[in-house]
């Protein structure tokens, strides 16, 4: 059995598997809400982690074009970014891929598995996927940084600029207005 | 700095270790809990116990007799509102309000579903006022009063934005907002409140409103916007102040004149008054709209209040109108009148242009500014240009306390589809009387909170996200000074590429005044729809 | 721990009343003294915790509004969810009371993600406490035929439409499937549902195991050891009209019935049960959005220190006068 054929066919099985394990990792009571609950706007958690992860699998399966991947990950990486997760558990749950894949394929009591080096090769690739989710996770969290900042300067944007015209240096007031106004 | 943790817990061990709810202790980890008062703001309020402490803190400094403050407070507020003992008594824990939170829905913490956020207080009310808890104890659901109780109400009552969802949800109409208010209101008792919140209660109270801003500053604030204007439109708005005889005071959130992007809508509302001669002066002295009183206690919520009507009074106008922001409007159409009312030396408002008499503010003689608008719309009293805003495609955000507070749902929505083309509602579970918070209000919108903040905002940018998938939503539009300064972070975390405005800045670039030359620019001095290239050029 | 404790101790009662009266032959106290303490029990604790609640103030207007506020005439009033008249408060509070109106708003039919239609328990919960609330009201009505002679009318016809099945003999009471299934559901839910049986309390399942007793009790009375109806009357009219008697031959399973009755009576207004008269006064529903068009009064309004417009100028008099705008004082 090829490796693309492996994918395709055990893709409802690893999403649900993957989904579970990640979805165990908040209370319990919070679980069900985030595995029953199919309203995309009573549920956004839970319906941007199984979208995400969706996305991600499709790529996976499709070659993993890092921009393409990208979004997907985003999507699950952005929100727990900003949840009761310490950094290694916020993008720990690209790792979950492989005992969950390595789980399926035992569990497929079949000779023709697929190859070892086929393995290797999509563990390798899962191993580029959290390195990607490592740079999303610290652009979210350099975002937060960056929003924070410019909601102080917003706050009071006015009188710093009022300050600055009476300093007589108005060529800089536009410049520093774009800087700090992030609505385009 | 966190402890290292094993191999093992970085990636399997995820399932918590679950302990019931009175036995589990909150975690003050950076980001999730705000900075305390500082002691001289909460002096200014005349609160108890002001002192230098840290909730991260083991010791909280509390004083020494503090269970018997909070008994008594709490035996006090029993006497004193019968939404309490309601509340207090008649919970069901059915759960229908559980998934209701935005705190909840974004952060995944069970104390967080509003009949958690009760029980923290419910249990000590058992343990002390009723019998069946005395004898009983947990059984009967009571709990001792402990130090980590009081740090457990300061962690969960200042992590609701009293948004009085769930209240919408409840058979019996609990509202979670009234626990998370007297929650507070005990919480200052011994001296605990968040400095974002008694730090502009304190400016408020002393220089009329949150920044501290003093008279001459606040006047050269308004009149730098009247240049801006007349830099989009050629047209020089003439605001005056504190003028006695004016025949209405204009009150609206500071946050409008200092803030972006509410900056824009207060330009919009000069705008308006102008183009229809409106006679109407604005305060320095009532400078605040927003009243940070009601996160605090109802004592302080009256005092900053007090001024609007002490000031329409030495100023001899006949009515008030309010400027578009949330809580304002929460404690004007709930609080006002029976506070510090009545306002006889008023009069019922008529509108100068129309004619209408607004009835359904007979007695606290104050109108909100869609209103207003809405009705000189309505009469064909305003010339527009909808075309102006062609460069936005807009979707409204319902603030909280106009929706839940007061029920303003269409005034806003007529008057944005008359000034812009392009409009589209986010689902219907999202708005309207099951909008979603912000995640900022009630006094969060400090930055310090931003994790949580981002948290509890993600329901409402979900949505919006929605809207600006399939439709292109590119501005989101509210009548909240708090929402149009936690909704830019908010929309730049979660929805990059989706803009906040107030209505009137919408207003404001639509309206077509007398006198104006051809705008090039709306008033952010960004490019209209259709004159990118005329930018350019004059770059 | 909420579930055994609340278990335990509903078997403890029937336990008590099985041997009070099979060992100790306490009949008397059973069938007579307990339900005359059940009753004061019910009606002075009932009242008194109305009355408490009714004394206490509303200090403010704070209706929940979940409509369109009364604006301007043409702006469509929502006069059932934003009442801003005693009529619409009346109308909202008969569709919160008789239709469970805020629970049902949770019910309001959406697209799903995929072609997967989950279930959704908001609904169910509507379902099952409306189901619930009624089948106990028509059993309770029913029972008005113990305590009544002549029967009024609209027991026999609530009797007959409730027995219209006519399924066994004693025919088979529809209210009886619906209260056990619904009482079943509500048990169940808090068990299942994690964040539900998190917030559950042993006070929440203390009273649901009562009623399932209370109906299993009853059940098995009426048609499975088929009690005599008459004794029952005589008793129970005997209690109504104060010349209580106890008629010999009545089984022990109906002084577990009563006695469960009894307990509940007695239970009710030191629980939570008491949202049965809570739900009438509770300020978010039943009070007008009228707080701008009338004055609501708030009997401890007191006065506070605020900080004058004096105060303000003696403060800024100077910077004031230098920018231009108008003072009191020169």
């Amino acid at each position: 059995m090829s490796l693309e054929k492996f994918l395709t066919e055990s893709r409802t099985t690893v999403l649900k598997r993957w989904f579970d394990a990640v979805v165990d990792a908040y209370p319990p009571e919070t679980t069900r809400l985030l595995k029953k609950e199919k309203n995309q706007f009573a549920n956004p958690v839970g319906h941007n982690l199984s979208q995400g992860m969706e996305g991600i699998y499709d790529e996976l399966a499709g070659g993993l074009a890092p921009e393409k991947v990208q979004p997907h990950l985003d999507q699950i990486i952005r929100i727990r970014a900003i949840q009761d997760f310490s950094p290694s558990q916020a993008v720990a749950f690209i790792f979950l891929l492989k005992k969950i894949f390595r789980d399926v394929l035992g569990d497929a009591h079949t000779d023709e598995g697929i190859s070892p080096q086929e393995l290797l090769a999509l563990e390798t690739q899962i191993d580029s996927l959290a390195l990607l989710a490592f740079n999303i996770y610290m652009e979210c969290r350099e975002k937060l940084c960056e929003v924070r900042i410019a909601e102080i300067k917003n706050r009071s944007f006015r009188l710093l600029q009022r300050a600055n015209l009476l300093a007589e240096i108005p060529e800089h007031e536009s410049e520093f207005k774009k800087g700090s106004t992030p609505i385009t | 700095m966190a402890k290292v943790p094993k191999p093992s817990e970085l990636l399997l061990d995820y399932a918590l270790p679950k302990a019931e709810w009175m036995d589990t202790k909150p975690d003050f980890r950076p980001g999730t809990w705000c900075y305390p008062g500082k002691a001289k703001n909460l002096d200014v309020l005349q609160l108890p116990h002001a002192r230098e402490w840290n909730p991260p803190d083991e010791d909280w400094k509390l004083p020494s007799n503090w269970k018997e403050i909070i008994f008594e407070g709490l035996r006090d507020c029993l006497d004193k509102y019968r939404s309490l003992r309601i509340f207090m008594d008649v919970c069901v824990r059915c759960g229908a309000c559980a998934d209701k939170c935005h705190f909840y829905i974004g952060s995944g913490d069970p104390k967080n579903m509003p009949v958690l956020r009760a029980e923290l207080l419910r249990s000590i009310y058992r343990k002390e006022f009723t019998t069946a808890g005395k004898v009983l104890g947990k059984i009967a659901g009571a709990r001792e009063l402990t130090e980590d109780v009081v740090k457990e109400w300061f962690y969960y009552f200042f992590q609701c934005t009293e948004c009085r969802r769930c209240s919408v949800f409840c058979p019996y109409g609990i509202d979670t907002a009234e626990i998370t208010i007297i929650g507070r209101e005990l919480l200052n008792l011994l001296g605990l409140n968040i400095d974002w919140v008694v730090g502009p209660a304190a400016n408020c109270f002393m220089n009329g409103n949150h920044l501290g801003i003093q008279p001459h500053a606040f006047k050269d604030m308004i009149e730098f916007f009247v240049d801006e204007i007349e830099a989009v439109n050629g047209v020089r708005v003439e605001p005056t102040f504190n003028r006695k005889g004016a025949e209405i005071l204009f009150i609206t959130p500071s946050g409008d004149v200092f803030a972006d992007p509410g900056t824009y809508t207060l330009m919009g509302y000069l705008m308006l008054f102008h183009e229809i001669g409106l006679d109407y002066t604005w305060s320095t002295y009532a400078s605040e709209g927003g009243n940070f009183g009601l996160f605090t206690n109802h004592d302080t919520m009256k005092k900053l209040n007090a001024k609007m009507y002490a000031e329409a009074k030495r100023l001899g106008v006949k009515y008030i109108i309010g400027g578009e922001c949330g809580h304002m409007w929460r404690v004007v159409n709930q609080y006002m009148d029976t506070m510090n009312g009545p306002a006889d030396f008023l009069e019922v408002p008529v509108s100068p242009i129309t004619g209408t008499v607004f009835e359904n503010a007979r007695s606290t003689k104050m109108i909100h500014i869609v209103e207003f608008t809405a009705d000189l719309i309505k009469n064909g009293k305003l010339k527009l240009d909808p075309s102006r805003n062609d460069h936005h495609n807009v979707t409204y955000h319902d603030s909280c306390n106009p929706a839940r507070g007061m029920g303003f749902f269409d005034e806003p929505r007529y008057v944005i589809q008359n000034v812009c083309n392009n409009f589209h509602d986010m689902p219907p579970n999202t708005i309207r009387e099951q909008t979603f918070c912000c995640g900022s209000g009630s006094g969060l919108n400090t930055d310090e909170f931003m994790e949580m903040r981002m948290r509890g905002g993600l329901p409402r940018a979900n949505a919006v996200r929605h809207v600006h998938d399939k439709y292109g939503v590119n501005m989101l539009s509210t009548i909240c000074a708090i929402d149009r300064a936690v909704l830019t972070p908010l929309m730049d975390y979660w929805v990059p590429g989706v803009g906040v405005t107030g209505v009137h800045e919408l207003v404001g670039n639509a309206l077509v005044m007398e006198g104006e030359t051809e705008r090039t620019t709306d008033l952010r001095g960004e490019p209209l729809a259709g004159m990118e290239d005329i930018e350019n050029e004059d770059v | 721990m909420g579930i055994k404790f609340s278990l335990l101790s509903v078997v403890a009662l029937v336990l008590a009343v099985f041997l009070g009266v099979k060992a100790a032959g306490l009949t008397y106290f059973f069938g007579v003294v307990i339900p005359y303490i059940a009753i004061f029990t019910f009606i002075g604790g009932f009242t008194f915790r109305i009355l408490k609640w009714a004394r206490t103030p509303v200090p403010f207007s704070i209706p929940t509004t979940a409509g369109q506020q009364k604006s301007l005439p043409w702006i469509k009033h929502s006069k059932l969810d934003n009442p801003s008249t005693p009529a619409g408060v009346v109308g909202r509070m008969i569709l919160e009371v008789l239709l469970f109106r805020s629970l049902f708003r949770n019910t309001k039919l959406e697209k799903y993600d995929g072609p997967k239609l989950a279930y959704q328990w908001e609904k169910w919960l509507w379902l099952f406490a409306i189901l619930f609330h009624y089948s106990f009201l028509v059993i309770f009505v029913r029972h008005l035929r113990f305590f009544t002679e002549p029967v009024p009318g609209f027991v026999h016809a609530l009797d007959s439409v409730d027995g219209m099945l006519q399924i066994g003999l004693p025919g088979l009471y529809i209210s009886d499937l619906v209260f056990i299934a619904a009482v079943t559901f509500l048990f169940l839910r808090r068990v299942v549902i994690p964040q539900v049986r998190y917030i559950s309390l042993p006070a929440d399942y203390f009273p649901l195991f009562l009623l399932l007793a209370l109906g299993l009790s009853g059940i098995l009375m009426r048609y499975f050891t088929k009690v005599d109806i008459l004794k029952v009357k005589e008793l129970a009219l005997g209690i109504v009209t104060f010349h209580p008697v106890i008629p010999e031959g009545i089984g022990v399973l109906f002084f577990i019935h009563l006695f469960l009755i009894c307990t509940l009576f007695i239970y009710f207004p030191f629980s939570k049960l008491m949202h049965l008269g809570g739900v009438f006064l509770s300020p978010t529903r039943n009070m007008p959005n009228d707080s701008r068009i009338i004055r609501h009064i708030n009997p401890w309004n007191y006065p506070v220190k605020t900080h004058t417009y004096e105060e303000y100028e003696d403060h800024f008099r100077e910077k004031m006068i230098e920018a231009g705008l108008p003072v009191e004082k020169e």
